[in-house]
């Protein structure tokens, strides 16, 4: 990649965070280290993903108003996760986590854990606790 | 406010490489990142189907994260501060110790935690390198290598980011070189980089490896252009080419940077060979971003106009060029 050819698309992930630094060879075949506002590529395989995520908790939404699955599943995915790396993020077990996405198990749950997840999902604990609640007055609640 | 004086803040495309370069100036040891990336040897492409995250399969365009700070120092011959923590509390003291002292610290951190990363960044990946260089009240100030500006974090952030579980969780870890050797015998060092980076992309004892690995890879997207439905193709392509461009590797996954380190191995050492692998490199560096600009389209019309076989022939071509340069680098 020659330096003029380095992408500036200006990303918007990007915006507000600078540049990137990238290689690229100069005009006589020489490497130096130069900026990039970013490439439209990585921008809209990343928007693919998070779409993907937002699709899922999306539908976790509906799952747990509907009391098919605990709260922890909406946030899993909000917070670009799996189960496999919640587990691991928490120190607990993965069936432990899978349990927990049973509503009448987390129903359950004691306050210390339900803060665990709270300060892993970085919201307060009434998010978890009256999720429902939360969603039927606004339903646009932001997390 | 603390601030270490005599640190100069440097953006650099990759972070351990980065963190890396910039601790050994410091030292007055000036190796460019590229120069830390090839003579650490941690070039490599590695697709481990069995390691999933978020349901896709690992992806790799170098050796895994921490290989750096493990393992460049030791070979360079700089003695070299490394410790991980069990208590939290411990760790927090010491790096407050450091900067009290004006000793610049390497740390390991999770981007989940790294509150000034763009919130769509945040994912659970625990290998973030970052230099704290002062502390301002509650904050540290970060020399973030991937970032052109000095960012700021907060102390229960950073305990977080620091002690963050999982997968290579950082464990606290906090490193930093001692001592800088007089000399350095580059002809020695890149050699034998090079030598070793050659191996493990030809001849890796498994088929997920190296040029077998980028083979291997482009054989699944081939069959999964035939079987697997259209979203999953997409999240699977989406996921390469992230790996590839967005995770920091300097442009085409890592290989734009390769091909400077083997351009500056030719300057210190006059080998012809090094040039001409340069040159070569750059090319298969430009076919891997073609391969992700393919990608792109190919997601963005959601799989419906562009055909996939083609981006796996794209993944060939990708194996084929570096296959020969490799070859070629044999003879160094």
């Amino acid at each position: 990649m020659k330096v003029d050819e380095v992408p500036q698309d200006d990303i918007p992930t990007f915006r507000g965070h600078g540049t990137k630094a990238i290689y690229a060879v100069d005009a006589v075949g020489r490497y130096t280290k130069t900026t990039t506002s970013g490439w439209e590529v990585e921008e809209l395989v990343l928007r693919d993903v998070l779409e993907d995520f937002e699709h899922k908790a999306a539908r976790a939404k509906e799952r747990v108003v509907g009391g098919e699955t605990s709260p922890i599943e909406y946030f899993v995915n909000k917070r670009l996760m799996d189960l496999s790396a919640l587990s691991q993020a928490m120190g607990i077990a993965r069936w432990r986590v899978k349990r927990h996405l049973k509503p009448k198990v987390f129903n359950k749950l004691d306050d210390t854990l339900l803060q665990r997840y709270a300060d892993l999902f970085r919201i307060d604990v009434a998010a978890l606790k009256n999720f429902k609640e939360m969603i039927a007055r606004d339903p646009d609640t932001r997390f | 406010m603390t601030l270490i004086p005599d640190f100069e803040h440097q953006h650099f495309a990759h972070c351990e490489s980065g963190v890396m370069s910039a601790l050994l100036k410091h030292k007055g040891l000036e190796l460019s990142e590229p120069m830390v990336f090839g003579l650490s040897g941690a070039l490599s492409f590695a697709y481990l189907p069995f390691l999933k995250f978020g349901n896709m399969p690992l992806v790799s365009y170098r050796m895994f994260p921490g290989h750096i700070v493990k393992k460049f120092p030791k070979q360079l011959g700089v003695t070299y501060f490394r410790r991980t923590y069990k208590d939290p509390a411990q760790a927090k003291a010491e790096l407050d110790a450091f900067v009290e002292q004006g000793q610049v610290v390497g740390l390991q951190t999770s981007a989940y935690f790294t509150t000034y990363f763009p919130p769509e960044m945040r994912f659970h990946f625990n290998a973030h390198n970052i230099v704290i260089i002062g502390r301002h009240g509650d904050e540290y100030l970060v020399s973030d290598p991937v970032f052109d500006q000095i960012q700021r974090i907060k102390a229960d952030d950073l305990q977080k980011a620091r002690f963050a579980k999982g997968l290579s969780a950082p464990k606290g870890l906090a490193h930093y070189p001692i001592q800088a050797p007089a000399g350095i015998n580059f002809e020695k060092q890149i050699k034998k980089a090079i030598k070793k980076t050659v191996h493990m992309m030809l001849h890796a004892p498994v088929p997920w490896i190296g040029i077998k690995g980028i083979r291997h890879l482009a054989r699944r997207v081939a069959r999964l252009a035939v079987k697997a439905d259209g979203r999953y193709l997409r999240l699977f392509m989406g996921n390469i080419v992230r790996m590839q461009e967005e995770i920091g590797t300097g442009g085409g996954g890592f290989r734009f940077m390769y091909a400077s380190f083997l351009q500056e191995a030719h300057d210190l050492t006059g080998w012809p060979v090094l040039q001409e692998a340069s040159v070569r490199m750059t090319e298969a560096g430009d076919t891997w971003r073609l391969f992700a600009l393919e990608s792109a389209k190919f997601i963005k019309n959601k799989g419906r106009t562009a055909e996939p076989d083609r981006l796996a022939q794209l993944l060939r071509q990708c194996g084929e060029k570096e296959k020969e340069i490799y070859r070629m680098l044999k003879s160094v």
